[in-house]
């Protein structure tokens, strides 16, 4: 409970008025119209990345270029985890709309395997990159490439840290209003990571022309 | 163990730094030991620190820009009486290495910890209260974006006293900012400080959309509100747009720094014209974040102080939002002279003129509001018309910098520099302390005394007219901005009187100073009983000075524009119901020190990163994390305040005062 | 006041410089004519609508008025309509690189901005100078200008644009002096500690003024190769002007590689 559900006078609520002049809207609205604000603001700042990107694909110092150094199957198993995950994810969501614990709990436990795998496999390849002198101090490109995807994967590791502590919170707190709230901000942002990624491998990865 | 941090990082054989570090040390344990000594700790604490209601926290971020913008004067006045001196063969008594980071500290400041503070300071008191609702969205949110801009400003000051600030300009193009031409920690101050209160911008910016588009009382459609909440729609708007470029950008150049990223480098195929690209893609809606709620102060101020109401609200919206719209489409007029070409650079010569039109049409629904009104010149309105006369000059040099061949011999030079001020000074300037003293009454319960109030503003528009005037014809002579000393002994003249000018803008920055002691001195024979001391046309006129926590017992049902003044009109405002109203109990949030202690792990984390010293920086990592998580299981957020305790209030002010 | 105005942008000597100030004087104009009733008539209506004043009309309902808005939207969309045309116009006619017409043929200036002094190498005379720009009047210059460090901006304010010398990179501008005389040269871009000692001095002269220079300079000695370029490019401040009458082919197209290795 908050605020703005003190604010609503429902006995004053009349038919047929304009939504703008009903007074406050409802702590549920308010609060995913703002996470909806936040979402955008997290878009803006990655086309900021993906702007630097694509300013800096073909800088590449003599060193090597995306061609070379994507590998085709990884990119396919990131992708693969990210969108059952996310299928997975909506799954946990309908489970939190029905209260239903265990099923909550089911879904939330793979959705996190599958988000964890997805950035096991993109540390691995990061990794690999950099044993092949593919470090992001190599070049421009790299920098922009490691940045890129890296604050991609930084977003997904926080998400895994944020549903990992939801778990813990519904069970300690239970499925109160407030943690309700917070476990549908977190689909959100679940969701808005996947539509990031399709961004990232439709630019980055198949941007490279193979 | 303390990573690039020794002894060494405090200027101990460097005069001026050291003692303006230890007089602002010294200042700082006076007011600390003071407020001990007195017993105020407790109160500070559980009244405004731990605070999360918008009007404390607004007057806090007042608080902070007025403080701040002492530093950033100073700052202003060592560079014009080095200006003044430094002619001919004299070096003057700044070097460069001081000059340098004076210039860069001075801009940074002024426009990150004073103007901005200023502006969010009074949208956060008014708009709670002009649409007529108890609090913003997220009112703990709204406190944590107070303490982290709090703990840049701490940062930036720090840097004064341990290591340097940037020697870059308040923009740190690279390459000059890069590790290879700037391997000290100044850099690293701005980039943290502004980093860290970053965060806090873009939460507010989240904040304050959804309070206008989500909180309003009710029959306060989008047309019956206040124009200052559109153009406070529209900054904020602005905000969430930009400030995520701004955030990206720097976190290049950090990683760049760090990490030895290739971003802007000269090697390894970094592009440095690409940070001038994002950084002026969020540094130009920055200048109309900040333009925005000014603009919609003097709407309210003189429409208010002419007993009529504003002219033309539907234009003034629908310019307010093409402003908006278009300032993401002109930021290359910051670099006609890059080299972009006639094509790119004729576009956004003609864009940035677009802009001109609506801001033309505020000027003259400005001037209508005025026609057929019954002006009263109270101090505010001294502001506007000083603005109205200012800004249109300033927009004029505006305009004709953004003829790409006109810039071409201008840019950078101290043209400019006379260019932004006159906006930023007699645009935004002008109207935070419009805003400040219009509203003063209604945070504090008394007024402001007006002699002073009225000599604050005849010094400030003098003294800005004979400090920036010079620096127009200086540009035209061929004077370029950052200068440490000059060969051309003609200029001297004319720097003095800009020195003069800073002089005499000094003399109302004191009396505004003065102005408030003397107030609050005097605060029982300048009480504001009433609540609505100027006959307001809006809802916070309606509650009492200041207003209860809860700020209405009962959300105010609105019919029209100017709501309280068509309550008022009705008679319905004074009007006593035939029975007593049902107060209901009323829930609002409790304090929290979530803000202040995210604020305090902020600063060791930063401090430490800018040090290099990385175990200290997990820990104040760690801090934040803690702090969140613990934040995150509190679940005992909101208290009831007791419909007696708002009868009793409200009952105490029907007999106390009229109306 | 002659003398102060005489080493700015009001006092071009060249063709490119004088477009600029007209277009200057000619925007301020007729902004002014709009400003300048603005400012008197906020300052009117201010006045006579004062509270005190009985005998103005009070209109406590007058907020909106069709006529007026149509009329505030369009002086501001006309007058901005022809700046705007003004701007593009001018864009095209005084970009940079856009060659002047002229019966002489261009010479040809390369220019690298170092920490903190100017070199001006002149490919096809085979000299250099340092912070001193000799050329001769009546003559296309055409600039090619780079850094070797940090971004600058090179400026002649009495000859007319300027432009940023950038690594990497290469910027042109075409400028021209009409007149013998001696102009000042300075970096208009921040660049660090030695910044405002970045100053040159551009001496205009008649063509055969010129070539004397050059034959001179030549005979003056000195070597610009790898080497000294090196040495020359590390820091330092307040440089003193100086000439190499003997420079490295493809000196300039070396130092651009090299700025950014």
């Amino acid at each position: 409970m908050s605020v703005a559900d003190t604010l609503t006078n429902p006995a004053n609520e009349p038919v047929g008025v304009p939504y703008s002049e009903r007074g406050p809207a409802s702590i549920e609205t308010v609060a995913s119209f703002g996470f909806w604000l936040f979402l955008l603001s997290d878009v803006v700042m990655f086309s900021a990345l993906f702007a630097a990107y694509a300013v800096l694909q073909d800088h590449v110092a003599g060193g090597p270029d995306g061609l070379k150094l994507f590998n085709r199957g990884y990119v396919l198993a990131e992708t693969m985890c990210l969108l059952i995950s996310s299928f997975t994810c909506g799954l946990c969501a309908l489970a939190i709309e029905r209260r239903a614990t265990a099923a909550f709990y089911l879904w939330g436990v793979i959705t996190f395997v599958l988000g964890a795998s997805f950035i096991g496999l993109e540390i691995s390849e990061f990794l690999r990159m950099i044993r092949e002198g593919a470090a992001p101090e190599r070049s421009a490109f790299l920098s922009a490439f490691f940045t890129l995807v890296g604050c991609h994967g930084l977003h997904v590791s926080l998400g895994l840290a944020w549903l990992a502590t939801m778990m813990a919170q519904v069970g300690t707190l239970g499925f109160r209003p407030q943690i309700v709230r917070r476990l549908l901000c977190f689909t959100l942002f679940w969701h808005a990571l996947d539509i990031v990624w399709i961004g990232v491998f439709t630019i980055v990865y198949l941007g490279a022309r193979w | 163990m303390f990573g690039k941090l020794t002894w060494d990082a405090i200027p101990f054989n460097q005069p001026i730094p050291m003692a303006a570090s230890l007089m602002v040390v010294v200042v700082i344990l006076a007011i600390l030991g003071y407020t001990f000594a007195k017993g105020w700790w407790p109160y500070l604490w559980r009244e405004w620190i731990t605070s999360v209601d918008h009007k404390r926290l607004g007057i806090m971020y007042a608080v902070l820009a007025l403080v701040m913008l002492l530093r950033g004067f100073t700052d202003a006045i060592m560079m014009r009486s080095q200006q003044a001196v430094a002619a001919g063969g004299h070096q003057g008594y700044l070097p460069p290495e001081h000059y340098d980071q004076i210039f860069s500290a001075h801009g940074t400041i002024m426009i990150f910890f004073v103007a901005m503070p200023f502006v969010i300071g009074l949208m956060n008191f008014v708009l709670p209260l002009q649409l007529g609702v108890r609090d913003v969205a997220f009112p703990v949110l709204n406190s944590i974006s107070f303490w982290l801009t709090c703990s840049g400003a701490l940062l930036v000051n720090m840097s004064l006293m341990i290591g340097s600030f940037a020697r870059t300009g308040w923009l740190v193009y690279p390459p000059l900012s890069e590790l290879a031409f700037s391997p000290d920690v100044g850099v690293d101050y701005y980039l943290w400080s502004l980093q860290i209160s970053g965060v806090g911008t873009l939460m507010t910016g989240i904040n304050f959309v959804t309070t206008i588009l989500k909180l309003r009382a009710p029959g306060m459609g989008y047309m019956r509100m206040p124009v200052f909440c559109w153009t406070a729609l529209a900054s904020n708007l602005l905000i969430v747009a930009a400030f995520p470029v701004l955030t990206a950008t720097l976190a290049m150049l950090i990683l760049d720094r760090y990490l030895g990223f290739h971003f802007f480098t000269n090697d390894g195929g970094g592009s440095a014209m690409m940070f001038i690209n994002l950084i002026w893609i969020w540094g130009h809606p920055e200048v109309y974040i900040l333009v925005l709620p000014a603009f919609g102060v003097y709407s309210e101020v003189i429409a208010t102080f002419a007993r009529k109401p504003l002219f033309g609200y539907r234009s003034m919206v629908a310019a307010t939002l093409g402003i908006c719209l278009l300032s993401f489409m002109v930021w290359l007029h910051h670099f006609f002279t890059m080299g972009a070409g006639a094509d790119v650079n004729a576009f956004f010569g003609v864009m940035t003129m677009v802009i001109a039109v609506p801001t033309g049409v505020k000027v003259f629904n400005w001037l209508f509001t005025l026609y057929g009104g019954r002006v009263h010149f109270a101090s505010p309105v001294l502001w506007s018309l000083g603005f109205i006369c200012t800004f249109v000059i300033g927009g004029m040099t505006g305009v004709l910098l953004a003829i790409p061949p006109a810039d071409f011999v201008l840019h950078n030079s101290l043209f400019l520099v006379a260019h932004f001020h006159n906006v930023i000074i007699g645009g935004v300037l002008f109207g935070a302390f419009a805003g400040y003293m219009y509203w003063f009454p209604k945070a504090f319960g008394f007024q402001l005394n007006e002699p002073l109030g009225k000599a604050s503003f005849w010094c400030w528009l003098i003294g800005f007219y004979l400090a920036f005037f010079p620096l127009y014809a200086l540009g035209l002579m061929g004077a370029t901005r950052r200068m440490q000393h000059y060969d051309n002994v003609e200029w001297q003249p004319l720097m003095l009187v800009a020195m003069l000018g800073a002089l005499v803008i000094l003399t109302g920055i004191l009396l505004i100073i003065l102005q408030l002691f003397v107030s609050i001195r005097q605060r029982a024979k300048l009480a504001d009983r009433t609540g609505d001391p100027w006959q307001g046309r809006t809802l916070e006129w309606s509650t009492a000075s200041p207003p209860p926590a809860w700020n209405f017992a009962l959300l105010p049902q609105v019919h029209g524009t100017d709501a309280y003044w068509t309550m008022k009109q009705a008679g319905r405002a004074t009007s006593q119901p035939a029975t007593p109203p049902a107060y209901e109990p009323l829930e609002v949030p409790r304090n929290t020190p979530v803000g202040v202690i995210l604020a305090f792990f902020s600063v060791i984390a930063g401090f430490a990163l800018i040090w290099h010293i990385w175990w200290l920086a997990i820990i104040g990592l760690i801090g934040l994390a803690v702090t969140a998580l613990s934040h995150a299981w509190s679940v005992d957020r909101e208290m009831m305040i007791p419909a007696d305790e708002v009868a009793a209030f409200e009952r105490a002010r029907a007999s106390g005062g009229g109306s | 006041m002659q003398s102060i105005w005489q080493s700015g942008v009001l006092d071009p000597q060249g063709p490119i410089g004088a477009a600029e100030r007209l277009i200057l004087l000619n925007a301020t104009a007729i902004m002014l004519a709009i400003i300048i009733p603005v400012i008197v008539l906020v300052l009117g209506f201010a006045w006579w609508f004062r509270a005190g004043n009985t005998r103005a009309q009070y209109l406590p309902t007058f907020q909106y008025s069709g006529p007026i808005e149509l009329v505030v939207w369009s002086i501001p969309a006309l007058v901005i309509m022809f700046l705007g045309g003004m701007a593009w116009i001018s864009s095209h006619d005084l970009d940079p690189p856009k060659p002047i017409a002229s019966k002489v043929a261009p010479i040809e200036i390369q220019v690298v901005a170092l920490d903190w002094k100017w070199l001006f190498i002149y490919p096809n005379e085979g000299v250099a100078s340092v912070n001193q720009l000799a050329v001769p009047v009546g003559t296309p210059l055409s600039f090619r200008i780079t850094s070797a460090t940090v971004m600058n901006s090179f400026f002649v304010p009495q000859l007319g644009s300027q432009i940023y010398a950038m690594a990497g990179m290469t910027n042109r501008l075409e400028l021209m002096a009409d007149k013998p005389g001696t102009y000042q040269g300075l970096s208009a871009q921040y660049s660090g500690a030695g910044f405002s000692d970045m100053r040159f001095e551009v001496k205009a002269m008649p063509a055969a003024d010129f070539q004397a220079w050059v034959a001179s300079t030549k005979a003056g000695g000195g070597t610009l190769d790898p080497v000294a370029y090196g040495r020359l490019a590390r820091p330092s401040m307040a440089v003193k002007p100086q000439t190499f009458g003997n420079v490295t082919p493809r000196l300039f197209e070396a130092a651009i590689q090299q700025a950014v290795k």
